[in-house]
C-alpha cells in the first residue's frame, strides 16, 4: 500500500517516461492467463447484457402475441402466431389522446427549460450584478430538497394558484429545473469572453449577444438539456398525478398507469399493456439511440479532458 | 466613467431579467410549497376551499403526535410504510452500488472490444419512464410469468410474488426454528413492539411482494450509476494501474487496494443518492403495488400522496411528508458522518480527481437526479 501510494507522485510529473515506457519495463504478461481473463470478461458482459435486454425483449414479442399465448409461453418472446390485436385496442382506447398530451406537455416543458436554463446560466455566468452570489446558493439549495417530499406541496399551491386541471399547471411548474441552470452557467464560463467583447464593440446589447453570439456556441450543452429535460418531462408521473385529475388530461404515463392498475388491471391482457409500454418507450428510445454518444459519452467525454 | 456606470446598470437590470423567470419557477413550486404545506401539516383542513382561509383551525402538533404518539390506525401504517423502506434501503442500496461498480470495472477493461454496446444496454433501462418497465416487470413476476417458468425449468415452483405478503425473514427465521414461518412469532417478540407495531412484525424483512419492486429498482438504477463509476475509473491515469502491475500486483489485488480507494469520492457520491433516492420510493409503488399485499409495499411517500389525495387526512399526508424529509436529512447526515475521510493525503488525492471529473461529473449527477426523479 504504501509503494502503491508513492508510486502516485508521478501522477502529473513531466520526468515520467508515459505509459509506453513503464509497460516495456514491465515483465511479459502471461497469455495463456491473459486470454482465460479475455473469455471471462465477455463471459460476465454478455450475461448481464441478456438481463438487461431479455426483458425487453419478452415486452416486445408478448406485445405482438394473443391473451392466451401471453399465458401460456411467458419465456418465449416469439408469438405463436403474430397480431397487431393489443395495438388496434390500443387506439380503440384513448391512447392517442395520452400520446397527443404527452407530446404538448413535454415539448413546451423542453423548450422553456431550454430557454430559462440558458437565460439564468448566463446572467449567473457572466453578468455581475448584486444579489448574483445569493442567487446562485438559492438555486443550488433547491435541488438539495427531495422531490417525493414536495408531491402533496405542489398540489396544494397548483390549487391555490387556480390552475389544478389546465395545461399551466402541468407545464408552468416543470418549466425551470436547478441542474439545468448549472449545466448552462458552467458551459458559459467556459466559452471565451473575447467573443462577447467582440459583439459588444459593434454595439449588441446584452441580449442580443447573449442570442446571437453566445447560444450558438453552446449547442453542445443544448442539446444536453433538450434531451434531458425532453427524457424527464415524457416519463413524468408524480407530478401529472397531483397536477391535473380530468382523463381528458391524461398523459402516457397516468393513462398506462391507469391501465395497468385500472379496471382493465383486473384481467390479465397482458399484450395490451406492454403494446402500451413499448409504444410509449419508443420516443424516447429513438432520441437516445440517435444522441447516446451525447448523454453517455458526453459525460464520460467531459470527464477524461478534465 | 459614464459608459462604465451605464454598462454597470444595463448588466444588473438584464441579469436579474435573466435569471428572473427561473427565480419565480423555483420559488413558486419549490419554496412556497414547503411552506404551506407546513402550515397544512399543522392544521385541521379537510380539502375543502383554501387552507388559508378563516375556516381552517390550527392544531399544532397534532398531526404528528397521531404519527408518532398514541395508539392509531395512523401510527400503524406510519410505522409500517417506514418498516417497509427501511428493508427496501436495505437491501437496494448495498446491491445497486455493487453491481454498477461491477458493471463499471468490467466496462474499463480496455482490452476488450465491443464495449460500447455493453454499456448502451446496461444504460438504457435509465431513460425509459418507471411505468414502462413496471408493465415489463408485472408480466415477468405475475404468477404464470417468464421468472417462474425460469424457476420450473430448475425445479422450483415460484411463488405468487405480487399477491405475497410474507416476509423474507420471517420465512428464513422459520426455516431455523424460529417462530412459525409468517404465522407466528415467539411471544416474546409478538407481546411488545415500538410504534403500533411488534417487534416481530418490526423483523419481517421485505415481504415477497417487495422484492419485486427491489430487483426491479436495481436493475434500473446501476445503470446511472455505473457510468458516474466509469466517468472517474476512467479519470484514473493509466500508470497508477502499471506501477501496481509492476510491483507484482494481482488484478483482484489491484481493484482492491488501489481502484477502489481511489474510487472513494465517487463512492460516497454513489451512496448518498441512492439513499436519498431509495427513501423516495413512489412511482413503482403506486404502478405495481399500490402498498398491496396487505399494505407490506407501502412506503412513507405513497402513504402521504395516499392519506391526502385518497382519503382526504390532508394535515396527516403533510405531516407524514415532513417527517420522510427529516428522515432523509438525517440519514443523510449519518452516512457523511460514517464515510467522512479520515487520512488526509487521500482525501487531497481524492479531491484532485473530484475536481478533474469537471462537467462530466455534473452531468453524471444530472442523469442520477433525472433517474432519482424517475424513481
Amino acid at each position: 500500500m504504501s509503494q502503491t501510494t508513492s508510486r502516485t507522485t508521478p501522477y502529473g510529473d513531466p520526468q515520467d517516461a508515459g505509459p509506453a515506457a513503464t509497460r516495456a519495463a514491465a515483465p511479459p504478461p502471461d497469455e495463456a492467463k491473459r486470454r482465460v481473463g479475455k473469455i471471462v470478461g465477455y463471459v460476465l458482459l454478455t450475461l448481464f447484457a441478456l438481463v438487461y435486454l431479455f426483458p425487453f425483449v419478452i415486452q416486445v414479442g408478448t406485445s405482438f402475441k394473443t391473451d392466451p399465448d401471453a399465458t401460456n409461453s411467458p419465456l418465449n418472446p416469439i408469438p405463436s402466431a403474430f397480431t397487431t390485436q393489443a395495438y388496434q385496442q390500443l387506439f380503440q382506447q384513448d391512447f392517442g389522446l395520452w400520446f397527443t398530451n404527452s407530446v404538448i406537455v413535454a415539448v413546451v416543458v423542453t423548450a422553456g427549460r431550454v430557454f430559462f436554463d440558458s437565460l439564468a446560466g448566463y446572467a449567473l455566468a457572466r453578468l455581475r450584478f448584486r444579489g448574483r452570489q445569493a442567487i446562485s446558493l438559492g438555486i443550488i439549495a433547491t435541488m438539495a430538497v427531495p422531490g417525493v417530499v414536495l408531491l402533496i406541496p405542489k398540489f396544494l399551491i397548483i390549487k391555490q394558484l387556480g390552475i389544478y386541471d389546465t395545461y399551466a399547471g402541468m407545464i408552468v411548474p416543470l418549466l425551470a429545473d436547478a441542474a439545468g441552470v448549472f449545466i448552462m452557467k458552467q458551459f458559459f464560463e467556459t466559452i471565451p469572453v473575447s467573443l462577447e467583447e467582440a459583439a459588444k464593440l459593434d454595439g449588441a446589447g446584452i441580449f442580443r449577444t447573449f442570442w446571437s453570439v453566445v447560444l450558438p456556441v453552446a449547442r453542445p450543452a443544448l442539446i444536453t438539456i433538450t434531451i434531458l429535460s425532453f427524457q424527464s418531462s415524457w416519463n413524468e408521473l408524480p407530478h401529472f398525478l397531483v397536477s391535473r385529475q380530468s382523463p381528458d388530461l391524461n398523459t402516457l404515463t397516468t393513462g398506462v398507469a391507469g391501465l395497468l392498475t385500472g379496471a382493465l388491471g383486473a384481467g390479465n391482457r397482458y399484450p395490451l399493456k406492454l403494446a402500451a409500454a413499448v409504444l410509449m418507450t419508443i420516443p424516447v428510445a429513438v432520441l437516445f439511440f440517435v444522441f447516446q454518444k451525447r448523454i453517455i459519452g458526453g459525460s464520460l467525454e467531459g470527464a477524461v479532458k478534465e | 466613467m459614464s459608459r462604465t456606470t451605464s454598462a454597470r446598470a444595463g448588466e444588473t437590470r438584464s441579469g436579474w431579467l435573466f435569471v428572473t423567470p427561473v427565480v419565480v419557477i423555483l420559488g413558486l413550486f419549490l419554496v412556497a410549497p414547503i411552506l404551506m404545506a407546513f402550515w397544512v401539516s399543522l392544521s385541521d383542513w379537510a380539502g375543502r376551499g383554501s387552507p388559508l382561509s378563516g375556516a381552517v383551525t390550527f392544531v399544532g402538533g397534532q398531526n404528528y403526535t397521531d404519527l408518532l404518539g398514541q395508539d392509531s390506525l395512523a401510527r400503524s401504517d406510519f410505522a409500517t410504510s417506514i418498516r417497509n423502506n427501511f428493508y427496501y434501503v436495505l437491501l437496494v442500496v448495498p446491491l445497486q452500488t455493487v453491481l454498477a461498480l461491477g458493471l463499471a470495472l468490467l466496462l474499463n477493461q480496455r482490452r476488450l472490444k465491443g464495449l460500447s454496446f455493453f454499456r448502451t444496454s446496461y444504460y438504457f433501462p435509465t431513460v425509459t419512464s418507471s411505468v414502462a418497465i413496471g408493465s415489463v416487470f408485472l408480466f415477468l413476476f405475475a404468477g404464470s410469468g417468464s421468472v417462474n417458468a425460469l424457476l420450473k425449468l430448475v425445479g422450483v415452483s415460484g411463488p405468487n410474488w405480487f399477491a405475497d405478503p410474507r416476509g423474507l425473514l420471517h420465512l428464513l427465521l422459520g426455516a431455523v426454528g424460529v417462530g412459525n414461518g409468517d404465522e407466528q412469532g415467539p411471544a416474546a417478540l409478538t407481546d411488545h413492539g415500538f410504534l403500533s407495531l411488534s417487534w416481530w412484525d418490526w423483523l419481517a424483512g421485505p415481504s415477497v411482494a417487495m422484492i419485486t419492486i427491489i430487483a426491479l429498482v436495481i436493475w434500473v438504477s446501476a445503470g446511472a450509476y455505473m457510468l458516474m463509476f466509469l466517468a472517474a475509473l476512467q479519470n484514473i491515469p493509466a500508470e497508477v494501474f502499471e506501477a501496481a502491475a509492476i510491483d507484482g500486483a494481482s488484478t483482484w489485488r489491484r481493484t482492491v487496494s488501489v481502484t477502489i480507494p481511489l474510487l472513494r469520492p465517487t463512492l460516497f457520491t454513489v451512496l448518498t443518492l441512492g439513499l436519498i433516492g431509495t427513501w423516495q420510493v413512489f412511482d413503482q409503488i403506486y404502478v405495481m403495488s399500490k402498498g398491496n399485499p396487505s399494505k407490506t409495499t407501502l412506503t412513507p411517500a405513497y402513504l402521504a400522496y395516499d392519506s391526502s389525495i385518497n382519503q382526504g387526512a390532508w394535515g396527516q399526508g403533510t405531516a407524514i411528508s415532513f417527517v420522510l424529509f427529516a428522515i432523509i436529512l438525517v440519514m443523510t447526515g449519518i452516512q457523511s458522518w460514517i464515510l467522512r475521510d479520515r487520512d488526509k493525503p487521500r482525501r487531497r488525492l481524492g479531491r484532485a480527481q473530484r475536481g478533474g471529473a469537471g462537467t462530466g461529473g455534473d452531468v453524471g449527477g444530472y442523469l442520477a437526479t433525472a433517474g432519482r426523479q424517475q424513481r
